[in-house]
């Protein structure tokens, strides 16, 4: 027995016809079904002890990293040649042959195999079609009444991105100011009490710190909240024009230049 | 070619991918089902002798270059091939596709090897998604085929796939996990 697996090794590391680059093979099962096409094994009868130590070679012309799944087929071999030669009752009708699992799971990988072939076929006389290729839609980069559709993949593939950006946070200290809405409030009400319209570059000078802009603008907010001023824009990017609503609820005439302004 | 066909023709040649039935018939609200068909059938007729073709696939319709013209194309730079799929690649997405939706524990045991970044890899290129999570333990994410899918590998729909019938039972009749 040894000497003939000795035989088949040397036989094998001389060159025979069968020995192939493992990394022609897509794994342990398409490595398995070239074994048994190459040496005309009946499926149904693998000489389990044969292709085992065949499978064996192949795994010497590999590097441990990629071997790992070959060496789990490899061991499900050796297992099942041990099994294979224990005794079992002559006639047992609870005895299955320890190589059913192997052949199925050989059969099924073999069908996989022959769709593949076909899906590549179909796939390549595709590849060798060109469809018009169409700039990417121009509209509203934020459709504002469409429900959002995020598919799981594109979903978690954010999550990734982020997480990645994550990695060095930048870190920087955030010097707190203190905004003075009161302050802005009453300067607005005493300009308004005085004239019963301002206009927002007027009240803002040029050269103004954030905060003071910021403060203004929450006022200005918060009065029109309360229904004491009406802010307005004769069209965009015009400026923005301040008017006092009296204690009677009247909204105080349109600045007649800002009228003039418009079309 | 007739209106109907001429109409259809443009809105084939605005778009860059399949387009449905559904929506080529929203192109004209009066046009029958089998006004439609009859000038699909007349545009590919039209095409028959022309550099480009009339092709259902993806769910939609949808014209192409011919096969011959591929070469000198891409000669000239005008347009490039995507890159092949390996072997490996393939029988991972055909898997997930006669399978789905799938989990990756069921595609590495029947092809006996790991399938992380094969299944990264046909995300990436669109050709399949992850559909949902299967209810087992660790509620392992299940993937499928997209749209994408059946255009590159010229299908009409999940039905046309290679000897579908026939290999839906013997894949889906096996018994997972039967290992001990």
């Amino acid at each position: 027995m040894r000497h003939y697996f000795d035989a088949m090794i040397a036989d094998a590391e001389s060159g025979a016809p069968f020995v192939v680059e493992l990394a022609h093979f897509n794994g342990p099962l398409d490595l398995l079904l070239t074994l048994i096409r190459d040496e005309q094994i009946d499926i149904y009868d693998i000489p389990i002890a044969r292709v085992a130590e065949q499978f064996l070679v192949r795994l010497h012309s590999l590097g441990l990293d990629e071997a790992a799944d070959y060496l789990d087929m490899a061991a499900r071999l050796l297992r099942i040649k041990a099994q294979l030669l224990l005794p079992h009752p002559e006639g047992d009708e609870a005895w299955e042959d320890p190589r059913a699992e192997l052949v199925r799971r050989l059969l099924e990988y073999q069908q996989v195999r022959e769709v593949v072939d076909i899906l590549d076929a179909r796939g390549e006389a595709r590849r060798n079609q060109f469809a018009r290729t169409v700039p990417p839609r121009v509209g509203d980069p934020f459709p504002q009444h469409t429900v959002l559709s995020v598919s799981m993949s594109e979903l978690l593939a954010a999550v990734d991105r982020v997480l990645r950006s994550a990695i060095r946070p930048i870190v920087h200290t955030v010097v707190p100011r203190t905004l003075d809405v009161e302050g802005a409030l009453r300067m607005v009400r005493a300009l308004l009490a005085e004239r019963a319209r301002a206009s927002w570059r007027e009240m803002l000078s040029s050269g103004t710190e954030p905060w003071r802009a910021l403060s203004l603008l929450l006022a200005l907010l918060e009065m029109a909240r309360l229904g004491e001023c009406v802010i307005r824009q004769t069209a965009p990017f015009t400026d923005v024009e301040i008017v006092e609503i009296s204690p009677q609820g009247e909204i105080g005439p349109t600045d007649p230049r800002a009228a003039a302004e418009r079309p | 070619m007739s209106p109907l066909a001429k109409l259809l023709e443009a809105a084939l040649f605005a778009s860059g991918t399949p387009v449905p039935l559904d929506d080529l018939a929203a192109l004209d609200p009066e046009a029958t089902p089998e006004q439609l068909t009859a000038a699909l059938a007349e545009m590919a007729e039209h095409y028959a002798d022309h550099g480009v073709e009339l092709i259902e696939a993806g769910g939609g319709w949808q014209v192409l270059t011919r096969g011959e013209y591929t070469a000198a194309i891409e000669r000239a730079q005008l347009a490039s091939r995507p890159q092949r799929l390996s072997s490996a690649a393939l029988e991972t997405l055909a898997l997930v596709a006669y399978r789905q939706p799938v989990a990756r524990a069921e595609i590495e045991e029947i092809r006996g090897v790991s399938v992380g970044n094969l299944l990264k890899t046909l995300l990436e290129r669109g050709l399949v998604d992850v559909v949902g999570r299967a209810e087992g333990l660790g509620r392992p994410l299940l993937y499928g085929t997209t749209p994408a899918f059946l255009e590159q590998f010229a299908l009409r729909h999940l039905g046309e796939l290679p000897r579908a019938n026939e290999l839906a039972v013997a894949l889906t009749a096996r018994e997972l996990h039967a290992e001990p």
